[in-house]
């Protein structure tokens, strides 16, 4: 291995590789804020510039298109409420009301520190495991996901205190009846497209993303503008707060990110997951750990709540590397796309790639930890100016949000249909946020929905139509009993508070 | 003195028309190339790879692209029918053919069911043969030994795919199982929503065997044995891989992808258009493309290539109906 740390060194460290993963982080940060470009799309594109690279120099390149984006998509979501990248979705749960809250700055750096710590912890679990993690890719089976899948639903708990139950509830089922939408994925038969050819792939979940976040933002701030606490609020976004994280958020900090880290790397390396679904996992789970004074502050600005997704989400893009390194399975479209160019460079992916080009593979690692720090640099120093744009009046700032959404949502599909129908989407969430429905629940249900449907399906198909897969497998059975578990205790705790 | 008169002529027309073929392939001056999906998938590579070529190899002066996504590339298939673009060229594969059976309703208004009748083939450029693979340290060595396990108990073989019910996944292995004299509609087939998801499900126990396409395998060439591929004979890209047909099943199929023009296209342009489509494929450049993307050069211009497609029609709405898909 310390061999291999020295092969990965002298192949990252040359002049051309820190180049590349300077560029990479950079450019990534920059899609990862626009609302709509994916680093997937980015990378195609830039597939064709890589060819003439090393394939060690390309896969660099990429990956650190692949993590900037990461990294930077939570910059939008903290400030705009329009999360840039899939992935840091659950970032705005809590980043956003912090950074109404005055602490814009705050926000930032504690999601520039846990994704660098996400991002570098995870570098170092693929350094020493990568070989025996591959077993942990394959141990997944569809009625594993399924449980998994039911495991995040938990996360709902967090938006639905207070006599939200059931408007939260409400929520999971609009989420899901939009999951719902299209062509159901085994069997070929289209659902609620209403002979619509535009709806038969499905609704996206970034059109969903925009409609019900950035867009119906935007929408309720233009109502509610003769609101007097809004414009009050708005004096007091013109202070951007410290960036200084104190001593007890640093504390919760310490506590969150490794755990975080875990399971967003793990999640990361099935390949049937990935970094949104590890980040609402890690979200969910990090809200049954903490105390019940923080849970309080769930979903309204808490340190750990923000932090936690924050880490997952980068872990988890380290950790997809696994599946697509050592077996040549790809887990999401970024590394499809990044598998199809290894292939182009005549490379084999496997496990005899430790052998082959190790080069390749150990360069990558070593590349990640460069890549964290030039990310930190990059973007730590920025983040007063960055967050200067929430000091823009809300005259010239709303248009702007308005302006990003539709043609962030429309250079993904190029397709006007879609925007008509994230508008259509947009009132609609305008009305539910102004009658206190909550948007999170929604995207949580649409997300895991679509594929609980999927892996539920798909388990009885496999079973032969007998439900005995709940209990078959140990790890399936675990899953279930830990949902189970944490189901209880809140029903528990509930109660004891009513007496 | 009558017959080197004719010679003469015959040889002046025919230096005539030489130069006259080459002028109007030179005379390219821009082809638009409409893809019915996003950036980064098999539509989008064939048509940013085909142009890319083209241009290189100075075939084409300029090249541009449009994505158009919806209804599965039912709308950019709309829009080349609706508006009848000119210099503009769709890219399509099989699934236009499975989708013609199955069912088109919808993309234009006014009419029923549409197929690759409606635009204009000009030529397929490349293909994709279908494979079964097995996991590495699979029992089955080979398809026949598959096929003995399945007809013992059907339910002992899962067959894992990339796709839906009905999909192109799903008849290649469901064409092989019917080649081998079993009943493909009693061979369980477990969808995923990738291919390398369905690999996944594979490598993980869940399936026996999985059936896709030969080049969703090539990543994970070190975890799975191919037992058998769609092509008439072996592949340079995988010599290990042995075909269905020297194993005794005669079974072919090869995912297409191709280029159609607009409702109306001359047939001189649709011929220039074939032409230097398969010209390139005989630079350089093209296989500069081919090579890092792994496609197979399977030219078929025009009338070929109708009777092609007609051919593929006719076994995909035999195999589809036994399956019960339509």
């Amino acid at each position: 291995m310390i061999e291999g740390i020295l092969i990965g060194l002298t192949t990252a460290l040359t002049i051309q590789n820190i180049l590349m993963v300077m560029v990479g982080c950079f450019f990534g940060t920059i899609i990862g804020m626009l609302p709509g470009l994916g680093p997937m799309t980015a990378i195609a594109l830039m597939i064709p510039i890589t060819y003439g690279f090393e394939p060690a120099t390309g896969l660099i390149l990429m990956a650190g298109v692949y993590y900037g984006a990461v990294f930077g998509g939570s910059t939008s979501s903290i400030l705009l409420n329009a999360p840039g990248v899939p992935g840091t979705v659950a970032t705005s749960f809590d980043g956003y009301p912090m950074a109404q809250q005055g602490k814009a700055g705050k926000a930032l750096a504690i999601a520039a520190w846990s994704s660098f710590a996400g991002g570098t912890l995870s570098a170092i679990y693929l350094l020493f495991m990568a070989p025996s993690l591959s077993k942990v890719s394959l141990s997944f089976r569809s009625p594993d996901y399924f449980a998994l899948m039911i495991l995040g639903l938990t996360a709902i708990a967090a938006f639905s205190s207070k006599g939200q139950f059931l408007k939260a509830m409400m929520m999971v089922v609009l989420g899901l009846m939009l999951a719902s939408v299209g062509q159901d994925s085994l069997s070929d038969i289209t659902r609620y497209t209403f002979n619509n050819m535009n709806l038969t792939d499905g609704i996206s979940f970034v059109l969903v993303v925009m409609a019900t976040f950035a867009m119906s933002e935007a929408l309720t701030i233009i109502l509610k503008r003769n609101d007097p606490t809004s414009a009050a609020k708005q004096v007091s976004l013109t202070e951007l707060g410290s960036i200084k994280i104190n001593k007890e958020e640093r504390t919760k900090m310490y506590k969150t990110i490794p755990r975080s880290s875990v399971i967003g790397f793990l999640i990361g390396v099935l390949p049937g997951a990935g970094a949104t679904i590890a980040s609402f996992l890690a979200y969910g789970m990090e809200r049954n750990v903490v105390n019940d004074q923080e849970k309080e502050k769930f979903g309204k600005g808490s340190v750990n709540g923000l932090s936690a997704p924050e880490t997952a989400n980068n872990a988890a893009c380290s950790g997809s590397f696994v599946p697509m390194l050592t077996l040549g399975i790809p887990g999401s479209g970024t590394t499809a796309v990044m598998l199809g160019a290894l292939l182009g460079f005549g490379v084999q992916p496997g496990p005899r790639l430790y052998m082959t080009n190790p080069e390749i593979f150990w360069s990558i690692i070593m590349s990640m930890y460069i890549g964290m720090v030039i990310l930190l640099i990059l973007n730590l120093p920025l983040i007063p100016y960055i967050a200067r744009i929430l000091a823009v009046p809300k005259n010239y700032l709303i248009p702007l949000i308005l302006f990003f959404s539709v043609t962030g949502i429309y250079v993904m599909s190029f397709n006007n249909f879609d925007i008509y129908l994230m508008i259509g989407i947009a009132v609609v969430a305008t009305y539910l946020r102004l009658y206190d429905f909550p948007m999170p629940p929604l995207i949580l249900a649409f997300v895991l929905g679509g594929l609980m449907e999927e892996n539920l399906r798909r388990s009885l198909l496999l079973s032969n139509g007998s439900w005995e897969f709940l209990w078959d497998r140990t790890l399936t059975a675990c899953i279930l009993a830990t949902t189970i578990l944490i189901v209880v205790w809140h029903i528990y705790k509930t109660f004891k508070k009513k007496n | 003195m009558k017959n080197l008169k004719k010679i003469v002529s015959v040889l002046f027309s025919a230096i005539l028309l030489f130069s006259a073929t080459t002028t109007s392939s030179v005379a390219h001056e821009k082809l638009h190339f409409v893809i019915g999906g996003g950036a980064g998938g098999g539509w989008d590579g064939t048509a940013r790879g085909t142009g890319e070529a083209l241009t290189k190899a100075g075939l084409l002066k300029s090249a541009s692209f449009e994505n158009m996504s919806g209804g599965g590339g039912g709308k950019a298939l709309a829009y080349m029918i609706n508006t009848k673009p000119a210099n503009t060229i769709l890219v399509q594969s099989t699934p236009l053919v499975l989708r013609s059976i199955t069912r088109h309703e919808g993309y234009v208004k006014g009419t029923g069911t549409l197929s690759y009748k409606d635009v204009v083939p000009i030529a397929g450029v490349i293909g994709d043969y279908g494979a079964i693979a097995v996991a590495k340290n699979s029992p089955y060595k080979n398809f026949k030994d598959v096929v003995e396990a399945y007809k013992k108990d059907p339910s002992s073989v899962k067959m894992a795919g990339g796709s839906v019910r009905g999909s192109m996944d799903h008849l290649i292995g469901a064409l092989a199982f019917q080649a081998a004299g079993a009943d493909p509609n009693a061979v369980q087939y477990i969808p995923y929503d990738a291919g390398g998801k369905a690999l996944a499900g594979l490598l993980s126990g869940e399936t026996q065997i999985i059936s896709t396409g030969l080049g969703e395998l090539m990543g994970a060439r070190d975890q799975v044995t191919i037992i058998g591929i769609t092509a008439p004979s072996r592949v340079s890209d995988a010599p290990d891989a042995p075909t269905l047909k020297e194993q005794g099943y005669d079974v072919q199929f090869v995912n297409w992808r191709g280029f159609f023009g607009p409702p109306g296209m001359s047939d001189s342009e649709r011929s220039a258009l074939a032409k230097i489509l398969g010209d390139v494929q005989k630079t350089p450049e093209w296989e500069a493309v081919r090579a890092r993307n792994a496609w197979v050069n399977i030219y078929n211009p025009e009338g070929k290539f109708v009777e092609f497609l007609e051919k593929q029609t006719e076994e995909m709405t035999a195999l589809m109906k036994k399956l019960g898909v339509i």
